[in-house]
């Protein structure tokens, strides 16, 4: 599986002497000298969530059923199951997924006002924005103009169902496929696919149709 | 508990912070907090729901201001010290901070089990698809995933998701009282007023004891108490 190491690369300006960084490494090695940690098993769990499951794993989905449509019947009914058939299992949490399919009529968006519950299986762990006090609080009574910040507008006879995921469900948005898609390949398509298109705030944007940025395209995706 | 987690509606927020190509961790502690409490979670040393309230019970004034995975360090911290697992004085000099108090029910505080599985043990669902429901006018102190916003709120049940366990129970050690959960659907009217959008809903996910049936209540009218029209 694709990991996702261009999104950090740039980011290692670690704090070890932050008030939270002491706190973190006083519990890990009171924990250990517990015997109530297992090393091997923490470093597995972080490599997991920082290399293997990410946003490419939705992006997959999201250009199977744009491509497959018996496959986008099966995601639109049991989601859990079909997103199994690309290998990606449920968490340990096991938590169902439901994938909520956005058409010119209608328009999904997901948020979680009490915490940060998220699609992990298929979309990895959950950017900054997404928890944050100001997203949880305004998606659920302003998603238009949340949606405006991150440069998306939505017509007003088009109507919006917030997803406010507040139990042990999860949901992924089917995003729209573009306009001028139709000869890009499955793998193509799934460049294209944005987290945030499949968390509703965004769109996914048709693709430059110059052979050019295709080709730049499938140069970043062969560096991931 | 009305506490500051439950943002829903709130204004004054600011802008959404979004950072380009944001890595997953900022720091190493980050990574290393995800997986101790990852960790801790699996080894049932607290449940699911009992984390979840503990970083509830951060102080208010804190809760804004704190970076994720900050909560994640003073929740996990306050609650092995709570369960005496770990002793405040084996921080290596720094206080910990205090959780707000909370109350225990049960024995059994560390029940991991959420998802039930769909039938779970014959329990028949109230309500189905398409029924008229009301989210409670209650407000325990405790943990309960019913949002303020959704309180006496009338809505439509679209899915009918599973049996699940009661996070109000689970949380507070009363053990496993299972439920279906219903995608129950609000219009934006009924939730914000008449200057909100005839063209938009927000579907919440509840356990059937935060509804109850709709029936006799008007459907437009500010009359509650059961005397109206259908």
């Amino acid at each position: 599986m694709a990991a996702n190491h261009h999104e950090h690369d740039h980011h290692r300006h670690d704090e070890p002497e932050s008030d939270a960084a002491i706190r973190v490494k006083a519990l890990e090695s009171i924990l250990t000298s517990k015997g109530l940690m297992d090393t091997a098993a923490l470093d597995m769990l972080v490599d997991t969530y920082e290399n293997r499951v990410g946003p490419r794993n939705g992006a997959r989905v999201v250009a199977r059923a744009w491509v497959d449509f018996a496959f986008k019947k099966r995601l639109l009914s049991d989601a859990t199951a079909a997103v199994n058939e690309l290998g990606f299992p449920p968490g340990p949490e096991g938590f169902n997924l439901i994938v909520l399919e956005n058409t010119s009529k209608v328009h999904n968006l997901v948020v979680c006002t009490l915490c940060s519950c998220y699609p992990w299986s298929v979309l990895g762990l959950p950017p900054v924005w997404y928890k944050s006090p100001a997203y949880r609080a305004r998606a659920v009574s302003d998603p238009r103009g949340v949606m405006r910040e991150f440069g998306a507008e939505i017509d007003d006879d088009v109507e919006i169902r917030v997803w406010d995921s507040s139990a042990e469900v999860r949901y992924l948005v089917l995003p729209e496929r573009p306009a001028g898609s139709e000869a890009l390949s499955e793998e193509e398509l799934a460049e294209l696919v944005t987290r945030d298109a499949m968390i509703g705030v965004a769109k996914v944007n048709p693709p430059q149709g110059t052979a050019k940025s295709r080709k730049r395209r499938s140069r970043v995706a062969s560096r991931v | 508990m009305n506490g500051i987690h439950d943002l829903g509606g709130m204004h004054g927020l600011g802008p959404i912070p979004r950072e380009e190509n944001e890595p997953v961790f900022h720091a190493d502690w980050e990574r290393r907090m995800y997986a101790l409490g990852r960790q801790l979670l699996s080894a049932r040393i607290f449940s699911l729901d009992e984390f979840r309230h503990a970083i509830e019970r951060i102080p208010p004034s804190m809760y804004l201001g704190l970076r994720y995975y900050e909560k994640w360090v003073i929740a996990a911290t306050g609650l092995l010290i709570e369960k005496g697992i770990i002793k405040p004085a084996e921080l290596k000099g720094l206080a910990p901070i205090k959780l707000n108090p909370t109350f225990t029910v049960g024995g059994r505080p560390n029940e991991p089990i959420s998802a039930l599985g769909h039938g779970a043990a014959g329990i028949r669902p109230r309500f189905k698809p398409g029924g008229k429901v009301i989210a409670k006018n209650v407000n325990p102190a405790g943990h309960t995933r019913l949002p303020r916003y959704a309180r006496g709120k009338r809505g439509v049940i679209v899915l009918d998701e599973g049996v699940f366990a009661l996070p109000d129970a689970v949380a507070h050690g009363g053990g496993v009282i299972a439920q279906h959960v219903y995608a129950v659907r609000f219009a934006a009217r009924e939730l914000w007023g008449g200057e909100a959008s005839p063209r938009e809903s927000v579907t919440i996910d509840l356990w059937e004891a935060y509804l109850e049936p709709a029936k006799g209540l008007r459907v437009n009218g500010r009359s509650r108490n059961g005397s109206g029209r259908s």
